[in-house]
C-alpha cells in the first residue's frame, strides 16, 4: 500500500538525511575525483539542518514540509547543491500545495515542474554529467507508470540507471567540467545523491 | 592531516573569532549568517560592494574589508560558497543608498548562490548589479565548460572597484570599471603539492615527488595537465605564456603583474618567481608598472603560485594607488 501524506513525506526526508549520514565519505570520494570534494559533508550538513527545522516546528501537509526542506538547505548548503537541492524541493512543494493526500498522476506532475525549475537555476542539459541525468529519467519513469506502487520503484531503478550512465561523460556544467576529458570514468557525485533521494522515497512510500 | 585547529566542524567559526578578536577596531563579524563588515557601514551615498566565497583562500575576501575596498565578505565552509541568506544579510548591512555591487568568482556554486541573494534583494528594494570574475586562462572557456574561473584577477577588481567606489562612482560605473578590470587580467597557476581540507583530511589530488600540476584552481581541484618539475625560469614560462597569449598582451603595453602564493609557499620563492615574470615581460616589451607579490588568494596549505598579468590605463592605475586601509592591504592610508 503506498501513500503520499503529510507523514510519509517525513519519513521520506528523514530517510534521506540518514542516507546522506551513511554515504557521507561515499560522496565525498567521488567529489573529490572530479570536483572539490564537498559534496557528502555538504548535503550531511545540510540533511542535519533540515531535520533540526522539522522538529522545531509542525507541518500541515507534504508541502510544507518540503518548503521547510528547501529553506534549510538553500540556507546551509551552500556550494552549487544548496541552490539546486533548494530549487528542487520548493519547486516541489509549490506544486503540492492544498494537497493533503498525493496521487500519483499530482506527484509526478509536481516533479516534472520540480525538474524544470532545477534546468532553470543551473543550466544543465541531459549528458553535462549533473544530478538532472538521474532526475529526468526518474521523473520520466513517474510519469509512465500506472500505479504508485511500481512508479517509485520504477524511478529509483531509473534513476540509479541515470546515475551509473553518468560514469562515461564528460562534464560539462560544475567544477568538473575544468578538467575535461579527465572527468570521463567518474560517477557524478550530484547524481549520486539524487540517486538515494529516489531510493530513498521508493523505501518510505512504500514500506 | 596535522592541522592547527580545534574540531574540522569548528574551522570558520573559530577563524571568523579570531578575525574578530584581531580586527574589531575595524571590523564587525556576524555568526549567524557568517559576514565581516566594515566598522563604519553603510556609508551614506557610497556603492557597497559585497564579496565572498569558500573559506580557504585567505586574506581573500575578509581580509580585505575596509576603507578602499569591500565593505563586507561572506565566508562559506572551507571551499563551499557562502549562502544566499548571508549574502542577503551583507547587502543590506552595506547599503549607503547607492547600490551594492556583489563581486563573484566564476564557480557554479558561487554564482548561483549570489543569483539567488540578488533576487532576494532587489525584492527587499535595493538595486544590486554583479562583476563576474573569470580571468584563469587554464580553463577552456566554452559552452562544454562552466566558464574560466575567476582567480587572481579577484584580488585586483576589489582593490580598484573600491577605489572606484570610494571616489563616489556610481552603481553603473563601479561596475563597469571592475568589469574592465576582469576583461584585462589573466591568471594561471600551478601546485607543487595538493591541499587537504580539514572536512575531509585527504590530499586533493595525488602528485608524485617530482611532479607539479599546471593549471590548477584554487580550490585543490587538479589542473590541466602535470609534468616532471623544472626550475622557477621554466614553470614561469609555463604560466607566462598562455596568459601572454590569451589577452593578448602586446609590446609596450602596461601592465600590473602580481605573483600569488598558495598558501605554503616562502616568499623567497614567489620572489624567485618574480624576477623570472620581470624578465618574461621585459622580453616581451611590458612594462611592469604597478606590482604585488605575497599570499593573497590562496588555496589553504597547498605549494605553488599564480601569475596574473593586468593591462593598466590612467584611470585603473589611479584607482590600484588609491588608498586602502584593510587588514590584509594597506597603503596611503
Amino acid at each position: 500500500m503506498s501513500l503520499i501524506n503529510r507523514d510519509t513525506t517525513l519519513r521520506w526526508i528523514e530517510l534521506f538525511a540518514a542516507q546522506m549520514d551513511e554515504h557521507r565519505q561515499e560522496l565525498i570520494r567521488l567529489d573529490t575525483a572530479i570536483g572539490d570534494g564537498d559534496h557528502g559533508t555538504n548535503m550531511n550538513r545540510g540533511m542535519q539542518k533540515v531535520l533540526e527545522k522539522l522538529q522545531a516546528a509542525e507541518q500541515a501537509d507534504p508541502s510544507a514540509v518540503l518548503k521547510t526542506v528547501a529553506m534549510a538547505l538553500i540556507s546551509s548548503v551552500g556550494g552549487a547543491a544548496g541552490p539546486l537541492y533548494g530549487t528542487l524541493f520548493l519547486q516541489l512543494g509549490t506544486a503540492l500545495a492544498g494537497h493533503a493526500e498525493v496521487d500519483l498522476p499530482t506527484y509526478a506532475a509536481a516533479w516534472r515542474t520540480s525538474v524544470e525549475g532545477v534546468q532553470a537555476r543551473g543550466k544543465a542539459q541531459p549528458g553535462d554529467k549533473t544530478m538532472v541525468d538521474a532526475l529526468l529519467p526518474a521523473v520520466a519513469a513517474l510519469e509512465q507508470a500506472s500505479d504508485l506502487n511500481t512508479g517509485l520503484r520504477a524511478a529509483a531503478d531509473a534513476a540509479e540507471q541515470g546515475m551509473l550512465a553518468t560514469i562515461p561523460l564528460i562534464a560539462r556544467k560544475g567544477r568538473a567540467s575544468y578538467l575535461g576529458e579527465r572527468s570521463a570514468d567518474h560517477q557524478d557525485p550530484g547524481s549520486t545523491s539524487t540517486y538515494y533521494l529516489f531510493e530513498s522515497a521508493a523505501t518510505a512510500f512504500t514500506s | 592531516m596535522k592541522k592547527l585547529i580545534n574540531e574540522p566542524d569548528d574551522v570558520v567559526a573559530d577563524a571568523l573569532r579570531g578575525i574578530e578578536a584581531a580586527h574589531g577596531d575595524r571590523v564587525r563579524v556576524t555568526f549567524d549568517p557568517y559576514t565581516i563588515v566594515r566598522l563604519d557601514a553603510p556609508v551614506k551615498g557610497k556603492v557597497g560592494l559585497v564579496s565572498g566565497g569558500g573559506s580557504g583562500h585567505e586574506p581573500l575576501h575578509g581580509g580585505f574589508v575596509g576603507p578602499g575596498m569591500l565593505d563586507a565578505a561572506c565566508p562559506g565552509e572551507v571551499f563551499t560558497s557562502p549562502t544566499p541568506d548571508q549574502m542577503l544579510e551583507a547587502t543590506k548591512a552595506v547599503d549607503g543608498g547607492a547600490g551594492v555591487v556583489h563581486i563573484v568568482k566564476n564557480y557554479t556554486g558561487d554564482v548561483l548562490n549570489f543569483e539567488m541573494a540578488a533576487e532576494l534583494a532587489k525584492a527587499d528594494g535595493i538595486e544590486v548589479d554583479t562583476i563576474l570574475t573569470n580571468d584563469d586562462v587554464a580553463v577552456e572557456d566554452s559552452l562544454y565548460t562552466a566558464g574560466r574561473r575567476g582567480v587572481g584577477v579577484t584580488v585586483l577588481v576589489e582593490k580598484i572597484a573600491g577605489a572606484a567606489a570610494d571616489a563616489g562612482k556610481s552603481l553603473q560605473e563601479v561596475t563597469e570599471v571592475g568589469r574592465r578590470v576582469n576583461a584585462a587580467g589573466r591568471t594561471m597557476g600551478m601546485a607543487l603539492t595538493p591541499c587537504i581540507t580539514p572536512a575531509s583530511g585527504e590530499p586533493s589530488f595525488e602528485l608524485d615527488e617530482n611532479e607539479v600540476e599546471i593549471g590548477i584552481g584554487i580550490h585543490g581541484e587538479p589542473g590541466r595537465f602535470r609534468e616532471q618539475i623544472g626550475p622557477a625560469s621554466q614553470i614561469a614560462e609555463r604560466l607566462m605564456t598562455p596568459i601572454l597569449e590569451d589577452l593578448p598582451f602586446s609590446s609596450g603595453d602596461s601592465v600590473l603583474a602580481f605573483v600569488n602564493g598558495m598558501g605554503g609557499t616562502p616568499l623567497i620563492e614567489l620572489y624567485i618567481v618574480y624576477a623570472e615574470v620581470a624578465k618574461i615581460a621585459a622580453a616581451h616589451g611590458l612594462k611592469i608598472e604597478r606590482n604585488l607579490v605575497g599570499n593573497y588568494i590562496t588555496s589553504l596549505e597547498m605549494q605553488g603560485c599564480s601569475i596574473t598579468l593586468l593591462r593598466l590605463d590612467d584611470e585603473l592605475t589611479r584607482y590600484w594607488d588609491a588608498p586602502v586601509n584593510t587588514p590584509a592591504l594597506r597603503w596611503g592610508a
